[in-house]
């Protein structure tokens, strides 16, 4: 099974910890480093995390749903955040979004039977000078266009499958 | 490079880093800002180095990857120094023209230049395009001229000097009352006197002080903070600095947003250089002051912009606000006095330092000093990052800056301030960009989002929409902002599809009334704006919507129909081909009928009918005519 995080990372954060006066600021990050490690944050993420800040659970919980960019339930290996801020809106943001459900036969919120690619809404990307926009993980593109759309996605498809 | 540990060492540096530099050896810099990286930045990145060495110039060129420019429309964009020739939308084929004849030849290559739209001239140097020459770049003017990454570039062009000015020459009260004189106000949205908020926090009592850098730019449409922290992070640390010095603290923290992924990698490595540098940790410059610096990403959550909501965030909480006061001067970071200002306010410190508060405030209005970025968006022209002297209006930063509204629209509103912000009409255009006349006209100055719409924008949907949003981005805390916010938001949902009742205009004013004045943070106080000011000057609209459940703009889908004119259609079949709903009954030579129950208002009809026949129509708050009979379709 995968695991949430390596030893030696577990080491390091729990050193670092003792290193700090407010352990607790580490909290997004380390749930972060499981999310990047697992592909997302299952329950044994969150009380591992609780116990490498000696912190309880509930209180890493309340941080780990506050944001949406921690994924409390698994998501694609790709997460496809799909910008609805007002530039991309009003430049055919919803079009953008529409084509993407079409093309990956799924809603927002819902994840390919692959497990390559889910969907999500967020707001703003800050591209809004190349409005519509998506991010993929960590990735930024703009101005985007259906022809455009279908050659990332066909990418990220070569590249999972190589 | 070992530790720098004296002003005289930092000079000598800075002479030895400028005689390397040859002022009149021609410099090719690349915007590769966000924008411009995902359309291709990398690649023409990569061409240039390889012609750079194919033709043989690589002593006679230097090139540099800078930050955002701020023409993003034009992007990617290839400067080359001393001239300053612009050239726009560069593709990695365009690169060997560009060496060959440019570098070479000095010779201009025509067809990357920038095509004034309405007179048809090009414009050969940056400062010829209307876009830039308008502009007053103080604080974005860096970017285009050094590497984000590389502290000789910013020691190149003053960098730290404003500090080693301080931490030598300057008592922490001397720099408070510098930054007091500038009479610089925050540029995160509230606009509060930046020297008076230091000198609360510089006042009160405490061993242990913070700074705070607010990255957390979250408003739909801005994304100044993105370009200055990405592509200057040097004056950020800076600013950041001095405004430690100054309170008396000696650890900041950096908030920058989770998708801003750019702006913490360029942001991580000055860090790393100024810390190896000397510029950063203990006995800096062996002034005696130390400073460490940590960089916190957030983790998705508007609210946590919001100076309260950082703070809790930072501390490993959720991000939600606490009531002020105690104000975050007083009690902030771990109970302990912190100053949080956001990213454009601490890039302007330096330059305040560097040049004095008497040259500061000298530009500006009488209440608003210095200058302000706007992320100019939405219908028009020239999308961009600009930055006006406070005092320009708004006609002169959309229409001489932005180019005014694309096509042969019609200007209809500008929103300014993001979601808390609210949406001015053609008639206060003359509007100066200002703190408080921007407040009086019922919009504000916000964090510098300016959004341009035109004709067939509606605003009762803009007001819907920026409610849609913040009902998603309220924390929940509070029920006036919770609650306030999601009735109000199904009002105008009603509305948007014709389903609003008499009174609910009143309803609203109510409901705005409430959340305003009993939210606990800004969030909330600020949520009605967007309603408010766009009753304030359409409110013609809200009626039409609620009285004849008609849309003017002829934007809201459930209040139009599509409607082919049979006197003027041709039977030519381009919307029949076009439309994707099979809602088209046609043929050849035959009157073409929209099926209504068919039909999704995707409005591919109108666009695909050719103007001189002009038969498709948009009708909204009148039934949609009878449709002519099979068989009466036959035209000629």
């Amino acid at each position: 099974m995968k695991k949430l995080l390596l030893k030696k990372e577990i080491d390091a954060f729990r050193l670092k910890a003792q290193t700090l006066e407010h352990p607790r600021e580490m909290v997004v990050d380390l749930l972060r480093a499981i999310q990047d490690h697992y592909g997302w944050v299952p329950d044994e993420g969150v009380e591992l995390t609780a116990d490498i800040l000696g912190v309880t659970p509930i209180e890493v919980e309340e941080v780990a749903t506050f944001y949406d960019k921690i994924y409390r339930q698994p998501v694609g290996r790709y997460p496809i955040h799909i910008c609805d801020s007002i530039c991309c809106w009003t430049r055919g943001g919803e079009e953008i979004a529409a084509y993407l459900q079409k093309l990956l036969g799924i809603e927002l919120g819902e994840t390919t039977a692959d497990g390559l690619f889910t969907l999500l809404p967020t707001c703003c990307l800050g591209g809004c000078g190349r409005a519509p926009s998506i991010m993929v993980g960590q990735r930024f593109h703009g101005n985007l266009t259906s022809e455009g759309l279908e050659q990332i996605i066909h990418e990220l498809r070569a590249e999972a499958g190589g | 490079m070992s530790r720098i540990k004296s002003p005289a060492e930092l000079e000598a540096f800075r002479k030895e880093i400028l005689a390397q530099r040859d002022p009149d050896k021609p410099c090719i810099t690349l915007c590769s800002g966000s924008a411009c990286n995902a359309t291709g930045s990398g690649k023409v990145a990569a061409a240039l180095e390889l012609e750079i060495e194919k033709q043989g110039v690589t002593t006679e060129v230097v090139s540099r990857r800078t930050g955002c420019h701020g023409f993003c429309e034009q992007g990617p964009i290839v400067v080359i120094y001393p001239q300053g020739i612009c050239y726009l939308k560069v593709q990695p084929e365009d690169i060997a023209e560009i060496i060959s004849e440019t570098i070479k030849k000095q010779k201009i290559v025509e067809r990357l230049l920038y095509v004034d739209p309405n007179s048809g001239e090009r414009a050969t140097l940056e400062e010829d395009i209307p876009f830039y020459k308008n502009q007053k770049r103080l604080v974005l003017g860096s970017n285009r001229k050094i590497d984000p990454r590389s502290l000789e570039d910013y020691l190149a062009v003053e960098g730290y000097q404003a500090l080693t000015k301080v931490l030598f020459e300057m008592t922490p009260e001397q720099v408070v009352g510098e930054v007091k004189d500038a009479k610089l106000r925050g540029r995160g949205g509230a606009g509060f006197p930046s020297g008076l908020k230091w000198d609360f926090a510089r006042k009160a009592p405490g061993d242990q002080k913070y700074v705070v850098v607010n990255c957390d730019e979250g408003d739909p449409g801005a994304y100044m903070d993105r370009s200055v922290m990405e592509g200057n992070p040097f004056a950020v640390l800076e600013g950041l600095m001095i405004g430690a010095y100054a309170i008396g603290a000696n650890e900041g923290y950096i908030y920058v947003r989770q998708e801003y992924p750019l702006a913490v990698a360029n942001l991580t490595v000055a860090i790393e250089k100024a810390e190896e540098y000397g510029l950063l940790g203990k006995d800096i410059l062996g002034s005696g002051f130390d400073f460490t610096i940590k960089v916190h990403r957030g983790a998705g959550a508007f609210i946590c912009g919001e100076e309260t909501s950082l703070l809790n965030s930072l501390e490993g909480k959720a991000g939600e606000p606490n009531a002020r006061p105690p104000f975050p001067a007083i009690r902030g970071l771990w109970t302990k006095p912190t100053n949080i200002n956001n990213v454009e306010t601490w890039a302007n410190i330096p330059m305040i330092i560097n040049k004095g508060a008497a040259f500061f405030s000298a530009i500006g209005t009488e209440s608003s000093k210095g200058t302000k970025i706007f992320s100019l968006v939405g219908k028009v022209n020239n999308t961009g990052l600009v930055e006006v002297p406070m005092g320009a209006s708004l006609r002169d930063i959309i229409f001489k800056i932005g180019g005014g509204v694309p096509g042969d629209k019609k200007f209809k509103a500008v929103q300014t301030g993001g979601p808390s912000g609210g949406c001015l009409p053609e008639g206060l255009l003359d509007t100066k960009v200002d703190f408080d006349e921007l407040s009086q006209a019922g919009a504000m100055m916000g964090s510098g989002g300016m959004i341009v719409m035109d004709e067939d924008t509606c605003l009762v949907d803009i007001a819907r929409y920026f409610l849609a949003f913040l009902s998603d981005e309220s924390c929940g805390k509070c029920t006036p902002c919770r609650e306030g916010i999601r009735q109000m938001l199904k009002i105008l949902t009603n509305m948007t599809k014709g389903l609003a009742k008499e009174g609910d205009i009143d309803l609203l004013f109510e409901l705005a009334e409430a959340t305003k004045g009993s939210s606990m943070c800004a969030l909330g106080k600020t949520a009605p704006n967007p309603v408010l000011s766009t009753l304030k000057h359409f409110r013609e609209e809200y009626e039409a919507h609620i009285n004849e459940k008609r849309c003017p703009s002829l934007s809201c889908k459930a209040l139009i129909d599509f409607y082919i004119d049979p006197e003027k259609c041709k039977g030519c079949g381009a919307c029949f081909r076009k439309c994707p709903a099979e809602a088209i009954e046609g043929g050849k030579k035959r009157i073409h009928v929209i099926v209504q129950d068919k039909c999704t208002k995707c409005g591919g009809c109108h666009e695909a009918c050719p103007a001189a026949f002009d038969a498709v129509n948009i009708l909204s708050g009148v039934p949609v005519p009878e449709a002519t009979p099979e068989e009466a379709r036959a035209i000629g």
